[in-house]
């Protein structure tokens, strides 16, 4: 290790896009590092004997050797570092919340300046793209061991167990609903925080590892997941995450102009309704544009409502924000691009036109009261605040949970009543052999790199077993 | 994948294939529909499956020629390749011993309606269908149906052929204990169906087409109101009790993009495929 090192706690800003800028685009918001900005913040880490960042890391990234590998410009050496653990560098430097992981625990945190660990990351994987040629050699291919696998679904948790797998000589199928690979990260989060070419090129990455993905195959429909047991698979890892909407259950929600997050990210991201009528999904967005919740799915369809052209897109929150889940990070990009946040606001029912398309929505104050289960304060009606807001798009952003096709079609599944399935966090065994968990349905809707976490120790544990 | 083995024209922008999809013709029964994407800027849309052949491998699907998706794709010619076809999606039809079953479709929908009365017919039911079209040059799967039915109605909205109407349907209720309505078709006509078999008591299940995106439960925009609840109708429906549907929110709920359904058309118009 280096002697000790002066400690600079000047963290190396990100370049963004201007907010008035990219309030109407749907390009990258952060604009990614230069070398020059990448090698100087890179010298910052003091390569601590005790390491706190990679304690933070879900899968125990080796964050000093590859940080010290940017610093001295060796980029290919940087790349092999960090993908030795980790297949998806390009999207966890853009959507982990580094915040509350690495970054949290890398010792100078205390300080208030950690290292950008996640900036560097992203641009180690930017670097990557920029330079196929120099990019890792394809190691030599794993011996066949003649096993199969089946994993359902193509999200982080599924990409990132498949990927382990093949690297240990498995056959790997993945099995994806959709027609497109990646998931929440093709769905759900937006283009201008998670380019998609860049997840086509990752998960490109894990099928060089010799995995197929079969696309538009919905297990539970078209085959099983006893049905793939039966059929030459010897082990399945279950990754079909949490992808159903929840709703406010009140008075009109089913109006016209009433989208889940889900509906309306869907159709902007995964179908670029953006794009209309160049690409045949449309989406309308009125003026004034109402989402509910306070999370990282609120801020993503906040912010795709305002490109998509409304004039007044409101966050509306029961809680103040204080108790707001989502990322700081996210938070402040909604705030600058001209979001207005509507905190202690509940709505109590919508209001429809004659031909039920959505008009209004009608809302009423909270107060804070006392601590409830979470830990966080009850907000409870004010009574007599009640009042009218305007509204001609309506976007219930509450979370989501898993999906009832695998578990209503798969024999002995146990079940936890918010729906996810039992599974052993460490190995990601459940109720039934030869069938593993992992990702949001394990979990409920939780972080890219705790469901890639998840995949990894299922990978290492179906492999054990397996080997007997 | 999913190649075009079979193409007819069945009448006026209603067009028959028969798709190479082997793994969904084994897991499908009627009353299953499969979602297609034809091009990779095209939407995901929902078609009724109307007949799965396991030995070929095939499944058939008849739609209508209404907007730019349907017609894109009435372009396709046999051998041309679908570039995503997913399912079987949604529950199927409940297929069981009813006694008397009156199965109505309209237009293009009596074509799934034959996969489901002749599964009807096969297990013994006494199965009395009804088709209906806007004009009689719009009917198909007349013979096909007759076939399987043991006794067979057609009506027209003008009256050129057959029945003028629905209204007859009464004299069918009136005459017949009818254990289970069945009926497939346009919103319209699986509404003015429930109304008529309400006051008689028949349990009357209707295949409802709200708008879906993924039709695997993950979106919502097929939610439809059933009995004061709240259904999604790919993965809870689609069929229901027609007794129970809030008719009003679907229609409402249905008209949703039509402005923006006739920009995508006039575009397809002006500029063609674009890719
Ligand atoms: C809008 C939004 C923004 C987010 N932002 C962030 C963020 O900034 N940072 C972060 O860390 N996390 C974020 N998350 C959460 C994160 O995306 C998820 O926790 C993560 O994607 C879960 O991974 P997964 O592999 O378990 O499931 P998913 O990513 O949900 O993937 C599951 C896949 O399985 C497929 N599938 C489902 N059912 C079946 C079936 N029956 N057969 C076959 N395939 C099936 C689905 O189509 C999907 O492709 C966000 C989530 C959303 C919705
Ligand atoms: C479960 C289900 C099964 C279906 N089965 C069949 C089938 O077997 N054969 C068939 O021809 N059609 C079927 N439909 C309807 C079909 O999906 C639509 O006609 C198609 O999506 C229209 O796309 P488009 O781009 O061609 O027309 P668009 O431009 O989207 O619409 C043109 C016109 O058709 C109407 N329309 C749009 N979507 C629907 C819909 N979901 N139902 C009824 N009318 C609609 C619009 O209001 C508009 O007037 C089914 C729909 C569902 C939900
Ligand atoms: S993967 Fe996520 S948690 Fe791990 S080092 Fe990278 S940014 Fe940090
Ligand atoms: S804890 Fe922070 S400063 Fe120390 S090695 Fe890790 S990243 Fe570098
Ligand atoms: S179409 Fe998305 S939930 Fe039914």
């Amino acid at each position: 290790m280096a002697e000790k090192k002066k400690i600079n706690l000047n963290r190396v800003p990100i370049p963004k896009q201007e907010p008035s800028v990219r309030s109407k685009n749907f390009n990258e918001v952060a604009l990614g590092y230069s070398e020059e900005q990448a090698v100087e913040e890179a010298n910052r880490c003091i390569e601590c004997k005790k390491l706190g960042c990679k304690e933070g890391c879900p899968v125990n990234v080796d964050i000093p050797e590859f940080i010290v590998a940017v610093r001295d410009g060796d980029m290919p050496e940087a790349v092999r570092i960090f993908k030795s653990k980790n297949s998806l560098p390009g999207i966890c430097g853009r959507v982990c919340p580094q915040e509350t992981q690495c970054e949290m625990t890398c010792n100078l945190a205390k300080k208030g300046a950690p290292i950008a660990i996640g900036r560097l990351e992203r641009y180690v994987a930017d670097w990557e793209r920029a330079h196929p040629e120099a990019a890792e050699k394809q190691k030599e291919k794993p011996i066949p061991n003649g096993k199969k696998i089946a994993v359902i679904g193509s999200g982080p948790a599924g990409l990132t167990c498949a990927a382990d797998l093949a690297k240990l000589g498995y056959e790997v199928t993945i099995f994806e609903a959709l027609h497109a690979r990646g998931g929440v990260l093709m769905y759900g989060i937006p283009e201008f925080r998670m380019p998609k070419a860049i997840v086509q090129g990752e998960v490109d990455y894990v099928k060089s590892l010799g995995v197929e993905i079969k696309l538009d195959w919905v297990i539970g429909r078209i085959a099983t997941v006893d049905e793939l047991l039966g059929n030459g698979y010897d082990a399945t890892f279950l990754a079909p995450g949490a992808g159903a909407p929840m709703f406010l259950n009140i008075p009109g929600e089913n109006l016209s102009g009433i989208y889940s997050a889900n509906e309306f990210l869907t159709r902007t991201n995964l179908m670029k309704a953006y794009l209309f009528p160049k690409y045949d999904t449309p989406l309308k967005v009125g003026k004034r544009v109402a989402v509910f919740g306070g999370g990282n799915v609120a801020m993503d369809a906040s912010r795709c409502a305002l490109r998509l052209g409304a004039e007044e897109v409101y966050i509306i929150y029961r809680r103040s924000i204080v108790e707001m889940p989502a990322r700081l990070e996210e938070r402040e990009n909604a705030e600058e691009e001209g979001v207005i946040f509507k905190l202690l606001t509940n709505p109590s029912r919508f209001i429809g036109d004659e031909q039920g398309k959505v008009k209004a929505v009608e809302l009423y104050e909270m107060e804070l009261g006392e601590p409830d289960e979470s830990g966080r304060r009850r907000p409870i009606q004010k009574p007599g605040s009640e009042f009218i807001m305007e509204v001609d798009t309506a976007i219930p952003a509450l979370g989501t949970r898993p999906n009832p096709i695998i578990p209503s079609t798969t024999k002995g599944l146990a079940v936890t009543k918010w729906g996810t399935i039992q599974t052993d966090e460490a190995s990601g065994r459940i109720s039934r052999d030869r069938i593993w968990c992992g990702g949001d349905m394990a979990t409920g809707a939780a972080t890219v790199i705790s469901a890639m976490g998840a995949g990894k120790r299922a990978a290492a544990d179906i492999d054990a077993y397996l080997r007997g | 994948m999913n190649k075009i083995l079979v193409k007819k024209e069945l009448a006026a922008k209603i067009k028959l294939f028969d798709i190479h999809a082997p793994e969904i013709a084994a897991k499908t029964k009627p009353g299953h529909f499969v979602v297609l994407r034809i091009s990779e800027r095209g939407e995901r849309f929902p078609l009724t499956i109307a007949g799965a052949d396991t030995s070929e491998g095939t499944i058939r699907l008849v739609f209508n020629e209404v907007g730019k998706s349907t017609r894109e794709l009435g372009c396709f010619s046999e051998g041309d390749e679908i570039l995503d076809v997913v399912g079987p999606l949604g529950n199927p039809c409940e297929i069981d011993s009813f006694g008397n079953v009156l199965c109505i479709g309209g237009g293009v929908f009596a074509a799934p309606l034959h996969f489901v009365a002749s599964a009807l017919h096969r297990i013994g039911n006494n199965v009395i269908t009804v088709i209906g079209a806007r004009i009689s040059d719009l009917l198909i799967f007349e013979d096909e149906l007759e076939s399987v039915s043991d006794e067979f109605h057609i009506s027209t909205d003008d009256g050129s052929k057959g029945h003028k109407g629905l209204t007859f349907v009464k004299e069918i209720l009136d005459q017949n204990s009818i254990g289970r309505a069945i009926a497939m078709g346009p919103v319209a006509m699986l509404k003015a169906v429930s109304e008529i078999t309400k006051p008689y008591g028949i349990k009357t299940m209707v295949t409802l087409t709200p708008l879906m995106v993924d039709a695997t439960g993950m979106c919502g925009c097929c939610r439809v109101s059933v009995g004061g609840e709240t259904k999604f109708a790919c993965v809870d429906g689609p069929e229901f009790d027609g007794h129970q549907v809030d008719w009003e929110l679907l229609t409402s709920r249905m008209r949703t993009y039509l402005t923006d359904e006739r920009t995508a058309s006039l575009f397809y118009e002006r500029l063609g495929r674009g890719d």
